[in-house]
C-alpha cells in the first residue's frame, strides 16, 4: 500500500511547487494570479470559452510527456497534481519564444488582454505539430482547431492566423527541448513513486485515487462527494454558480478509466478519457462523428473533458449523447453492488435526472461499430466553432438500397433530454425511402418533439431544422444529390474560378 | 540610458512607419499590465453588487443581514452611504443611480454592494441580498415601447426638400421595415476599477475607462467632493469599442465610495455575467422606410423613421440616436429626405457607446433602402449605388443636414475596388451558380461607407497634451487620449518623433492621467489621433520654438537658419545632437516643459434644425463580401472579403491596416452570429461567451484582402492629412449583411428585398427564406 500525500505538487515552468490545498475548489488561475504573483494569465470569462487563461499543462501520456493547452479558469489546482503549468512568462524564458516573436512581427496583439491565451495555444500547436515532424506550416484548418477556443475581439485574426503559420513551422527551440527534458525526468520520477492525492484542507477534501477500486471506497467513505474528470463543467459550478463543494474526488488519475479498446463487439471508451484522446477513434467511425467532436468546445476544453463526464452529467446540451443513442452505446456502471450495463438510451431519465445509483460511478462506454454506413449527423448551432447545438441530429439507418431496414433517429436540443424520434423512425422503417415517404417522416418528425424557445434558436426553427436535416439525408444518402460541405476548407470564394 | 547616440538620416519611428504597438512586446510575454494586474496593497477589500430577480418595480423592502454576516464581509454600501449625488449620468441628468433605491428599472440592476476579504467572498456574499419589490409589467423590446410610447427624450427631425410630394410623384415607390440588433462590447477585459484612498478623503483610481475625466467628475459627484479630490489614471484597458466612456464610471464610483468609507484600498472588477447583464451596448433599432425613385434607380424621395431602444435612461442615446440619422444618407443624395428619430425607453441595461454610435445602423437601413430600390428596378445593386453616389458635378453634394460633402471620394476608390475584386465576373459566376445550385446558395456585395469625423457634440472636439523634454534630452509624453489597444498612444509618439526629429525610442509613453492632463474629452467617436496628435504636435512645436528660439540668440543666427534633422540640430555653421541643446537650453534656464491644445476648426451644428456642418470631414472605404448560404439550415459563411479603405496619409499603416481588419470583423459578428436575446420576462439570457457568440478564427475567410488606398489624402489640415480610422471599417461590414440578403433574392430571381433582419442568424435566414418562398 502506498502512503497518500496531502500536498499538491506540480512543476511550475522549471521549479518544483508542493503546496497544501486549502480549498479543493482553488483554481489554477487563482492560484496563478493570487499566489503565485505570475499576472500574464488573464481572466476573460471563468467558463472555458474565451481562452484569455490558456496555459499549457506538461503530463505524461504513454511515458512520453506531451504539452496540451488548458483553460485555467476552470481547471482546479488539485487536477495539475504531477503536471506540469506553463503560462506565458515562461515561455519567454529565457527569451521570447518564436511564437510571442511571431506575433510582434504580425502585430498579432492590439489590446493585448486576449494575446497570452493565443499565445498558449500556438505554442501548443507548434509542439504537436513539431511532434508529428512537420516542417510546412501547419494548414488553416488545423491553426483553426488551435484557436477556436480563443477569442479576440480587435485584430480580426489575420495575424494571428499569419503567426500561426509562420511560427509552428519552425523547430522546438533548444530552450524549449531541455525545459521539456527536465520535466519530463521529474514527472517520470513522480510516476514511479505512485503516491495518490488525498488532501484534507481547510475548506474541504481534494482526493485523486489511483485505481477503480479505491474510487468505490472514496465515494464509499463520502456519499456527498462532487465527481470531477475534466472540471469542464464542474468548475462552472465553482467560478458561475458559486455551490459549495467540500468534497471532490478527481477520477483522471484512474488509468483503468482511460482505456480506449477496439473489438467485433465494437469500440469500448473508457469514461476518463479526454474527448480529444477519444476522437481519433470516435472520429474514425464516421466524418460526421469527426466534424462534431472538433466542435466540441475549443481545444482547451476537448483536453480536459471527457466523454465520461459530458454523459454522466446528464448535459443537455452534450453533442455526444444523441450520436451515441442512434448508434445504440451501452453504459457500464460500476457501484457498491457491483457493475451493470444499461443501453444510453435509458441513462436519461429527465432533464437533469440520470440512472446513476449511490456511490456508483460510469466506468466506460461502448459503442457498436458494425454497420455505419447509413450513418449521417449535423449539428447546427449560430456560430461553427465552440457552440451549443441549437439543434443535432443523429441517423442511423439501415438501408438495402431505397429500403429501409430499420431507423436509429436521435436528436440533441428537441427536448430535456437527448430523445429519439420514435413516430419518425417508424413513418421509414420498412419503407422505400423516396420524397414521398421523406414527407410522411417530415410530418411524423414534428409530431415526435415539442421544443423549447431559447436564446439559441426558437421552436419553430428547432422543428424546421430537424425537419430539413432529414431531408439534408434524403438529399445525400439517397437521392444522391450530395451538397457541399458549408465550412470545409475546399470551399473558397468564387473569385478563384473566375 | 545614459547618452544616446544617433548614427542615421533618418529617425525611428517616424510618421507613416509600419510600426508596431509600443506594448507588443509586452503583450506576448505577458508583461503589459493592466488594472487587475497592479500589485495591491495589503487589506485591499473586493467589491461586488447585488440586485434581485425584477425587471421593473417599485423597491419596497430591502433586508442584507444575511450578506453582512456572510463570511469575509466588511462592509455593505447602499445608496443612503452616498454622500453627494447618486448619479454617474455622463450629462448630469440625474438617472444613473449607482445603487437603486427607489425602483428596479431592468433585471439585475445593482441595489447593493459588499466589501469583502476576497473576490469570491464578494461575490458569494453579493447572492444573499433579500430585496422586495412591487412587480410592473416590463417593457422589453422596441416595439412594446412603441406601442406604449414610451420615449425617453424629445424626437428628432432632418428634412430637406419636399419629400411628401417627391414620393407621390416619384415613378416607383417601396417601402418596408428593418429590424437591427444590438451588439455586447465584448471587450476581453472586464469593467475594473482599483480605488486607493489617499489623505484627506481623496482617491486615486485605476480605472480601464476610455473617458478619465468623466470618472473623475462621477466620483467627485459621488463623493461630494470637487473635482480636484479626484485622480483618474489609465495605463490601457483590454479593449474598450465605446464600452468603456461612460460605462467604467459606476464601478470607478462604487470602489471610491468603499474606499473612502473604509480607509481601504477597494478593487470593483465585474465578473464576465456581471458585465454584460449591468453595462450598456449597442442601441438595437427599427427603421420604416419608404422610398421613391425613377425607373432608372434614382432616389428622388425617401422617409425613414428610426426607433432606437435606448434603455432604461439617457447616458449617450440622445447623441447615438443623432448619429444613426447622420448616417442614414451614408453615401447618397437624396433629392428631398425626411428623418424623423425616436428614443424609446425600455426596461433593459442602458444602451451606450459602441463603434460607430449608430452610424452602423444608421447605414444598414440606408443600404436596405438602396437594395429596395434595384430590385424594384431589375437592376444590380451596386449600379444603383453608384448612381445616387454624391456628386459635386452637377450640385447633387448636400447631405440631409445640409452639410456640403466637399471631400467625396468613393468614384474612384469604388472604382478601383470593383476592378480589382473582378466584381461583375464574381456576379455573372454567382448567379450561374445559383440556377444550378439551389441548395447552398451564394451572394455577392459591394458596399461603400462614407463616415463623418467629429464628435457631434461640437465641445467634446477638444484635446491638450503635456510634454517634458529632460535635460538628458530624453522625452515624456502625455495626453488626454487613452489606450484601448487601437495604438493611439504610438501614433501620437511618432507624430512628436517627427516634430522634434528624434528617435522614437527617446519617448516615454506614459498613463493618461487627469492629473496631468486635465478636462480631456472621450478617447472616441475616431478622433483620438487627430485631437490628441495635434495637442502633441503643439506641445512639441512650443518645447522646439523655445529651443529655435535659445539656438538664435546663443548662436547669433537667423530664424530659418535653425532646422531640426533627425537626431541633430543645425544652426547655421553649427551642428549639435537634440540632447546637447537641450542641456545647453536647461542651463541657460529655458522652460523645457509644455502643453499643447487644440480644437477641431470649421465645426458648428444647429440641432433643433437639423442643419450644420458637424463633421470637419469624412472617411470613406468600400468592402465586398461573398457569402454562402445553406438554405435547408440558414447556417452561412463569409467566403471571401476584399476592402478598400482611405485613411488619409497614414500616420501608421500597420496600426491602420489593424483596425480596418479588426473592425470590419467586429462588425461581421454584429450582422451575423452576435445576438443578444431577452427572455419574456426581461431578462438577458446571452450574458457569457457561452451564450454569445463573437467570431472566432475560422470566421475570418482565406480571402481577405485589405488595402489602404494609396491615393488617400485629407484635403483639412488634419494631422499630418490623416484621417480618423476607429469606427469607419466597422460599417465596411454592411456588405456581409447586404450579400446574404443577396443570395437569399436569388432564390426569388433577385424580384424581391428578403425580409431579412440583424443579426442575419441561421434562423433569421431561414425565416426570410421562408418569408421569401411564401410569398414568391
Amino acid at each position: 500500500m502506498n502512503t497518500s500525500r496531502h500536498q499538491v505538487r506540480f512543476l511550475l515552468g522549471r521549479k518544483i511547487i508542493e503546496t497544501e490545498l486549502d480549498d479543493p475548489t482553488t483554481t489554477l488561475l487563482e492560484y496563478l494570479r493570487e499566489q503565485a504573483e505570475l499576472k500574464g494569465t488573464k481572466e476573460g470569462c471563468a467558463e472555458g470559452d474565451c481562452g484569455a487563461c490558456t496555459v499549457l499543462i506538461g503530463e505524461l501520456k504513454d511515458g512520453r510527456l506531451q504539452h496540451t493547452s488548458a483553460n485555467a479558469c476552470i481547471l482546479l489546482l488539485g487536477m495539475v497534481d504531477e503536471k506540469q503549468i506553463i503560462t506565458v512568462e515562461h515561455a519567454a524564458l529565457p527569451e521570447p519564444h518564436p511564437v510571442q516573436r511571431a506575433m510582434v512581427a504580425t502585430d498579432g496583439s492590439q489590446c493585448g488582454f486576449c494575446t497570452p491565451g493565443f499565445v498558449m495555444s500556438m505554442i501548443g500547436l507548434q509542439a504537436a505539430h513539431a511532434d508529428n515532424d512537420h516542417d510546412s506550416p501547419p494548414t488553416r484548418e488545423a491553426i483553426d482547431q488551435a484557436l477556436a477556443g480563443n477569442l479576440c475581439r480587435c485584430t480580426g485574426y489575420g495575424p494571428i492566423i499569419d503567426a500561426a503559420r509562420h511560427a509552428c513551422a519552425l523547430p522546438l527551440s533548444p530552450d524549449w527541448q531541455a525545459m521539456r527534458r527536465e520535466a519530463q525526468a521529474t514527472l517520470s520520477a513522480w510516476a514511479k513513486e505512485v503516491r495518490p492525492l488525498a488532501s484534507h484542507g481547510k475548506s474541504g477534501r481534494f482526493e485523486a485515487p489511483r485505481t477503480s477500486a479505491a474510487l468505490l471506497k472514496a465515494l464509499q467513505q463520502h456519499p456527498d462527494a462532487t465527481l470531477v474528470a475534466g472540471a469542464t463543467d464542474v468548475g462552472l459550478w465553482i467560478t458561475k454558480q458559486g455551490r459549495p463543494l467540500s468534497t471532490l474526488v478527481h477520477v483522471s488519475a484512474i488509468d483503468e478509466l482511460k482505456t480506449i479498446e477496439s473489438n467485433d463487439a465494437g469500440l469500448h471508451i473508457g469514461a476518463a478519457v479526454s474527448l480529444a484522446d477519444a476522437a481519433g477513434a470516435l472520429g474514425a467511425l464516421s466524418l460526421d462523428i469527426e466534424r462534431v467532436l472538433l466542435r466540441f468546445g475549443g481545444a482547451q476544453v476537448r483536453n480536459r473533458g471527457t466523454l465520461g463526464g459530458s454523459i454522466a452529467n446528464g448535459s443537455p446540451i452534450g453533442d455526444m449523447a444523441p450520436i451515441l443513442i442512434a448508434l445504440d452505446a451501452r453504459l457500464h456502471l460500476s457501484g457498491p453492488e457491483g457493475s451493470r450495463t444499461i443501453p444510453l438510451e435509458a441513462f436519461f431519465i429527465a432533464y437533469g435526472q440520470q440512472d446513476l445509483r449511490p456511490g456508483e460511478f460510469l466506468a466506460s462506454i461502448s459503442i457498436p461499430t458494425s454497420d455505419l454506413s447509413g450513418f449521417r449527423c449535423w449539428k447546427i448551432s449560430k456560430r461553427f466553432d465552440q457552440d451549443i447545438s441549437a439543434v443535432l441530429g443523429a441517423f442511423q439507418l439501415m438501408l438495402d438500397g431505397e429500403q429501409v431496414q430499420s431507423a436509429r433517429i436521435c436528436f440533441g436540443g428537441m427536448a430535456g433530454t437527448p430523445q429519439r424520434a420514435a413516430a419518425c423512425e417508424r413513418a421509414l422503417t420498412g419503407q422505400c425511402f423516396d420524397r414521398a415517404t421523406l414527407a410522411l417522416a417530415q410530418t411524423a418528425l414534428t409530431s415526435d418533439f415539442s421544443p423549447l424557445s431559447d436564446l439559441r434558436a426558437s421552436r419553430h426553427y428547432r422543428l424546421r431544422v430537424a425537419s430539413n436535416l432529414l431531408e439534408r439525408y434524403w438529399l445525400d444518402c439517397i437521392a444522391g444529390e450530395t451538397q457541399p460541405d458549408l465550412y470545409s476548407s475546399s470551399m473558397p470564394g468564387l473569385l478563384q474560378h473566375v | 540610458m545614459s547618452e544616446h547616440i544617433h548614427n542615421s538620416d533618418r529617425i525611428t519611428g517616424s510618421v507613416g512607419e509600419a510600426r508596431h504597438h509600443d506594448s507588443a512586446l509586452k503583450h506576448v510575454t505577458g508583461q503589459a499590465r493592466y488594472v487587475d494586474d497592479i500589485a495591491v496593497p495589503n487589506g485591499t477589500l473586493h467589491l461586488a453588487v447585488g440586485g434581485c430577480d425584477t425587471t421593473a418595480g417599485d423597491i419596497i423592502a430591502v433586508n442584507l443581514d444575511a450578506v453582512r454576516n456572510a463570511p469575509g464581509v466588511v462592509a455593505v454600501l447602499t445608496a443612503d452611504d452616498i454622500a453627494g449625488t447618486n448619479d454617474v449620468s455622463p450629462l448630469h441628468l440625474g438617472d444613473d443611480p449607482i445603487l437603486a433605491d427607489k425602483q428596479v428599472r431592468f433585471h439585475g440592476e445593482a441595489v447593493f454592494a459588499v466589501l469583502a476579504q476576497s473576490y469570491r467572498a464578494a461575490r458569494a456574499a453579493a447572492r444573499l441580498g433579500h430585496i422586495e419589490t412591487t412587480q410592473a409589467t416590463p417593457v422589453v423590446t422596441v416595439d412594446e415601447a412603441m406601442a406604449v410610447g414610451a420615449e425617453l427624450s424629445e424626437r428628432q427631425e432632418m428634412t430637406r426638400g419636399d419629400w411628401h410630394a417627391a414620393l407621390a410623384a416619384a415613378p416607383q415607390r417601396a417601402e418596408g421595415t428593418l429590424r437591427i440588433g444590438g451588439q455586447d462590447h465584448f471587450y476581453l477585459e472586464g469593467q475594473i476599477s482599483l480605488a486607493l484612498p489617499m489623505e484627506d478623503g481623496d482617491v486615486h483610481i485605476h480605472c480601464s475607462t476610455q473617458h478619465p475625466t468623466e470618472v473623475q467628475i462621477a466620483v467627485a459627484r459621488v463623493l461630494g467632493r470637487a473635482a480636484n479630490a479626484v485622480t483618474v489614471e489609465v495605463r490601457r484597458m483590454g479593449g474598450a469599442f465605446g464600452g468603456k466612456e461612460t460605462q467604467a464610471a459606476q464601478w470607478a464610483a462604487l470602489a471610491a465610495l468603499g474606499a473612502v468609507q473604509t480607509g481601504r484600498p477597494v478593487k470593483c472588477r465585474l465578473d464576465r455575467d456581471d458585465d454584460m447583464i449591468l453595462t450598456g451596448k449597442r442601441h438595437d433599432f427599427r427603421a420604416d422606410w419608404q422610398v421613391g425613385f425613377d425607373n432608372d434607380g434614382r432616389i428622388l424621395g425617401v422617409d425613414v423613421n428610426f426607433a432606437g431602444r435606448c434603455g432604461c435612461s439617457r447616458d449617450l442615446s440622445d447623441a447615438v440616436n443623432d448619429r444613426a440619422m447622420f448616417h442614414f444618407d451614408n453615401a447618397y443624395f437624396f433629392e428631398t429626405v425626411h428623418i424623423s428619430s425616436a428614443r424609446l425607453r425600455t426596461n433593459t441595461v442602458s444602451n451606450t457607446a459602441f463603434r460607430g454610435f449608430g452610424g452602423p445602423q444608421g447605414t444598414l437601413a440606408g443600404e436596405r433602402v438602396i437594395e429596395a430600390v434595384a430590385r424594384a428596378c431589375g437592376r444590380d445593386p451596386l449600379s444603383v449605388r453608384k448612381l445616387n453616389f454624391y456628386s459635386e458635378d452637377d450640385n447633387r453634394d448636400l447631405t440631409p443636414f445640409h452639410m456640403k460633402v466637399e471631400d467625396f471620394c468613393l468614384h474612384e476608390l469604388v472604382g478601383e475596388l470593383e476592378t480589382s475584386s473582378h466584381y461583375w465576373a464574381r456576379r455573372e459566376a454567382i448567379t450561374a451558380h445559383n440556377a444550378a445550385n439551389p441548395v447552398v446558395i451564394r451572394g455577392l456585395a459591394l458596399t461603400p461607407v462614407k463616415y463623418g469625423i467629429s464628435f457631434t457634440t461640437t465641445a467634446l472636439n477638444q484635446a491638450g497634451a503635456l510634454i517634458h523634454v529632460y535635460k538628458d534630452g530624453s522625452v515624456h509624453l502625455n495626453h488626454g487620449g487613452t489606450e484601448m489597444g487601437q495604438g493611439l498612444l504610438i501614433k501620437v509618439a511618432q507624430i512628436v518623433a517627427e516634430e522634434l526629429q528624434i528617435d522614437i525610442e527617446r519617448i516615454q509613453i506614459t498613463s493618461t492621467h487627469t492629473g496631468k492632463v486635465p478636462n480631456t474629452s472621450p478617447t472616441a467617436a475616431s478622433a483620438g489621433s487627430d485631437l490628441n496628435g495635434m495637442a502633441a504636435r503643439n506641445a512639441a512645436k512650443t518645447i522646439k520654438r523655445r529651443l529655435i528660439a535659445f539656438a538664435q540668440d546663443t548662436y547669433g543666427v537667423s530664424e530659418d537658419a535653425v532646422t531640426f534633422v533627425p537626431g541633430r540640430v543645425r544652426i547655421g555653421e553649427h551642428t549639435l545632437t537634440f540632447d546637447e541643446l537641450v542641456m545647453q537650453a536647461h542651463l541657460a534656464r529655458v522652460q523645457l516643459s509644455a502643453t499643447g491644445f487644440y480644437r477641431t476648426p470649421k465645426i458648428h451644428y444647429d440641432r433643433k434644425a437639423g442643419s450644420g456642418r458637424p463633421f470637419y470631414y469624412f472617411a470613406y472605404g468600400a468592402a465586398v463580401a461573398e457569402v454562402a448560404i445553406d438554405t435547408l439550415t440558414g447556417e452561412n459563411r463569409v467566403l471571401a472579403v476584399d476592402i478598400l479603405h482611405d485613411v488619409g496619409r497614414s500616420l501608421n499603416p500597420a496600426i491602420d491596416l489593424g483596425q480596418i481588419e479588426g473592425g470590419f470583423v467586429q462588425g461581421m459578428g454584429w450582422l451575423t452570429t452576435e445576438e443578444l436575446w431577452w427572455d419574456e420576462t426581461g431578462r438577458l439570457k446571452t450574458h457569457a461567451p457561452s451564450t454569445y457568440k463573437i467570431p472566432t478564427s475560422r470566421d475570418r475567410p482565406e480571402h481577405f484582402n485589405v488595402q489602404i488606398w494609396a491615393a488617400g489624402y485629407n484635403r483639412e489640415g488634419t494631422i499630418h492629412h490623416s484621417k480618423a480610422v476607429g469606427e469607419p471599417p466597422l460599417v465596411l461590414a454592411t456588405c456581409v449583411h447586404q450579400a446574404i440578403s443577396d443570395g437569399l433574392a436569388s432564390l426569388v430571381d433577385y424580384q424581391q428585398v428578403p425580409p431579412l433582419d440583424a443579426p442575419a442568424t441561421p434562423e433569421a435566414i431561414l425565416n426570410a427564406i421562408d418569408d421569401l418562398r411564401g410569398a414568391a
